[in-house]
């Protein structure tokens, strides 16, 4: 459950049910359908931002399908993630010339400083880690962004002050995650 | 039909055959693995692959079609290059521990190696991430020694309609298994070990339980007894060369001798006690429904196949009422083993261990069910497969093919000729019906040799009905009443059943199902590979030991007489209730 005094953002976010509901509605569309189940991940990843096991159990019930499949059927395409998204993406630039300038050290840093691999998003979800390959700033090397910041010239020792400063200006609830 | 050429020879068969097929037909063997008659053909594992004269690529022959005139190479130099690199590819992400594998000497992956000369493993590199699910008392899956072939896929989610395994992942990636490459017992697994049956390599085998065995026969304590199902007298002897369908009913019983269990005794000797519970169970339904006296579901359905309540339960938990509430005859067994018999001996049921063998690995599942310990402890301690048992005995160095028969022990050692063909596929309700008929009518089943023919043999789903005539005074409410039964093995086949019955387009009183496919003698746990050629020889020699007695009807068996007499009472009375009866649990299919 999430706890709607900690989630920055559930003000105008609709609540789990809610979605859920939604959810019934696309797959009552499609139930009986030939080829519906991927049209109807679509949506459901649409509909919640990732997809939860609550949204895939309820999608392989609903088209009858066995949960294994449907699991498989997800894990296959990189489109689709099981993984909650963060508000804003953090990508860390592993191109040729960041890579060589350090990248993985950055990417290892925060992975170390938020507590999650690449792909997940923080416990308050407001940060993502994905990994990039070049933002055109070879001469910056290393780099790495938040949403549509760039930050140039990352050392790795340097990391926690740029998570904590972001923090500061963007996220005004007190006793966020980091 | 299509006229074609393989390596020189000229073979005629039917447009649409397989280069495979056609090979074979002409004696010509292309090697295979993913590949298995009757279950798949699906050109995965690329080691079927062949040269055609005309052809862009090498083609995989197990899926690829005959045309007229085609020619076809399957030892050319690029088809013997090519199939010995895939194989080579296999080998070089497969765990190669073939001296502790427990598929050591039988392993698809091993013998194509051997075949095609393969000295080297030329390709190194990264491994595949190693998982190893031994979530269930089942099955053990270890997907470093998984080759991808996808026939475990294949017959969970076709055959038995259970889809509990896919590919999860993709490309390097991949790993065949539950939801996001979790465990089985997170899914709905009902633990038949059919994925085990067809495994080529040792990625999926039973739960092995041979050091516990031995350890309780060690142990100067405890009294082991072992009981051995219906269907291993029929299968064991391939463990040791012998031919498919060869009866080792008394080599069996000398061997467990010999192993150095107390006692050896039948779970025939239960499939009778199933009967006589279960018969009764069906005419009480079957009166209460014509009589107007009560409500009850009909159809009724067997109980004694594992596999299958755990699909009922998942599947169609609203029809449990439907389900007969007895135990099946392995823990109707282990339940009377350690009150009678223990009784009898004056031993306490905690000092007693009750090992069964069965060519099942659910049976493995349903010995920990919760419900199952109404002796006061666990009912059956322990489960062996049939290839279990083999290797138990080859450890022991024992001569198997050469020992003399032996004879069960008495007094819960004595199997009728119905409860033989429990075995099989419409056994259980031929042997139900041996006995419900004579009750009723006190005359014997009107049927030749008193053979259910048409709900017999390997059709997936069987029918037959008779009406009841001349009925004892007692039973009158079923004069002219016409019963109407059927008979399903594979989960598909089941499943199939079920809908057509919750669609209105067909009604039965009485059902049998059993989990795999031929019934327990094509077994999750029976030796590999089991084929439809080979179901059928296992098939026969049940049918066989059945016809060579004098016993053929539960109701007739001694020993069920005297356990009636001296213990229980009458079939469902109070403490068959307790000892005999269980109760089911509806599970969700997500």
């Amino acid at each position: 459950m999430v706890d709607k005094a900690q989630c920055c953002c559930s003000t105008e976010e609709a609540t789990e049910e809610e979605l859920l509901s939604r959810l019934d509605e696309v797959i009552a569309e499609y139930k009986g359908k030939p080829g519906a189940l991927i049209p109807v991940l679509q949506m459901a990843q649409a509909i919640f931002g990732y997809l939860p096991e609550s949204a895939l159990k309820k999608v392989a019930l609903g088209l009858d399908k066995s949960y294994s499949e449907v699991a498989g059927v997800v894990s296959f395409y990189a489109f689709f993630s099981t993984n909650p998204k963060g508000r804003q993406t953090i990508r860390v630039c592993l191109g040729t010339a960041c890579y060589v300038r350090g990248g993985k050290q950055v990417l290892e840093a925060l992975k170390s400083k938020l507590k999650i691999e690449v792909g997940e998003a923080t416990p308050d979800r407001e940060l993502s880690l994905e990994v990039a390959r070049c933002f055109g700033a070879c001469g910056l090397a290393p780099t790495m962004s938040i949403g549509e910041e760039v930050y140039k010239r990352v050392r790795p020792a340097k990391v926690g002050e740029i998570i904590e400063e972001y923090y500061k200006n963007n996220v005004s609830v007190k006793g966020a995650a980091v | 039909m299509a006229k074609i050429t393989i390596d020189n020879e000229v073979v005629e068969v039917p447009d649409g055959t397989t280069i495979l097929a056609a090979a074979r037909r002409a004696g010509i063997k292309i090697p295979t693995l993913c590949y298995l008659e009757d279950v798949q053909a699906i050109g995965a594992c690329r080691v079927c692959m062949v040269e055609v004269e005309g052809a862009r690529t090498l083609v995989a022959s197990c899926v690829a079609p005959v045309s007229d005139g085609m020619v076809v190479h399957t030892n050319s130099k690029k088809a013997r290059a090519a199939r010995k690199m895939v194989v080579e590819l296999l080998l070089s992400d497969h765990t190669g521990d073939c001296q502790v594998c427990d598929r050591n000497d039988d392993c698809e992956l091993q013998a194509l190696a051997r075949d095609l000369g393969i000295r080297d493993i030329t390709y190194q590199g990264e491994k595949s991430r190693r998982l190893v699910d031994d979530s269930t008392p089942a099955l053990v899956r270890d997907s470093a020694k998984c080759v991808l072939c996808r026939r475990c896929v294949t017959v969970c989610a076709d055959t038995q309609s259970v889809g509990g395994i896919f590919p999860q992942g993709r490309g390097f990636e991949t790993v065949i298994g539950p939801a996001f490459a979790g465990e089985l017992d997170d899914i709905v697994c009902v633990q038949c070990g059919q994925c085990a049956a067809v495994c080529p390599v040792g990625a999926i085998s039973e739960r092995d339980q041979v050091q516990e065995v031995w350890a309780a026969l060690d142990d100067p304590t405890k009294t082991v007894v072992v009981q051995t199902a219906p269907a291993i007298r029929a299968a064991l002897g391939e463990c040791f060369g012998l031919e498919p369908g060869t009866l080792v009913t008394g080599r069996m019983v000398t061997a467990l001798r010999r192993l150095g269990f107390h006692a050896v005794f039948d779970t025939n000797f239960a499939a009778d006690l199933t009967i006589m519970e279960e018969g009764n169970e069906l005419l009480t339904r079957l009166k209460k429904a014509l009589t107007g006296e009560g409500d009850v579901a009909l159809p009724m359905f067997t109980s004694c196949s594992p596999g299958w309540i755990k699909y009922i339960e998942y599947f169609y938990p609203d029809m449990l009422n439907n389900l007969s509430t007895c135990k099946s005859p392995q823990q109707m067994f282990g339940a009377i083993a350690k009150t009678y018999y223990a009784q009898k001996i004056g031993k306490k049921p905690e000092d007693m261990i009750v090992v069964s063998i069965m060519p099942c690995t659910a049976k493995k599942y349903e010995a920990q069910r919760p419900e199952m310990r109404d002796s006061g402890v666990q009912d059956v301690d322990y489960v062996l497969t049939t290839r279990e048992l083999g290797r138990m005995i080859t450890e022991a160095g024992i001569d198997f093919v050469n020992l003399p028969d032996g004879k069960q022990d008495s007094p819960i050692g004595l199997g009728s000729g119905a409860a033989d063909i429990f075995a099989n596929t419409g056994g259980v309700m031929e042997a139900a019906l041996r006995t419900a008929w004579e009750v009723v009518t006190g005359q014997e089943l009107p049927f030749d040799n008193l053979h259910v023919t048409p709900v017999a043999g390997l059709d997936g789903i069987k029918e037959a009905s008779a009406t009841f005539t001349n009925c004892l005074p007692e039973w009158s409410f079923l004069e002219g009443v016409t019963a109407k039964v059927a008979v399903a093995h594979g989960l598909g086949n089941a499943r199939r059943l079920i809908e057509k019955i919750r669609a209105g387009e067909a009604s039965y009183h009485f059902i049998e199902i059993m989990t795999c496919p031929g019934g327990c003698i094509g077994g999750g746990g029976q030796p590999r590979m089991t084929t439809n050629a080979i179901r059928k020889k296992r098939i026969e020699a049940i049918y066989k030991e059945d016809e060579g007695k004098a016993l053929r009807k539960s109701h007739k068996n001694p020993e069920i007489l005297q356990v009636y007499e001296e213990f229980l009472g009458a079939p469902l009375g109070e403490l068959s209730h307790k000892l005999l009866h269980t109760k089911y649990t509806p599970r969700t299919k997500v």
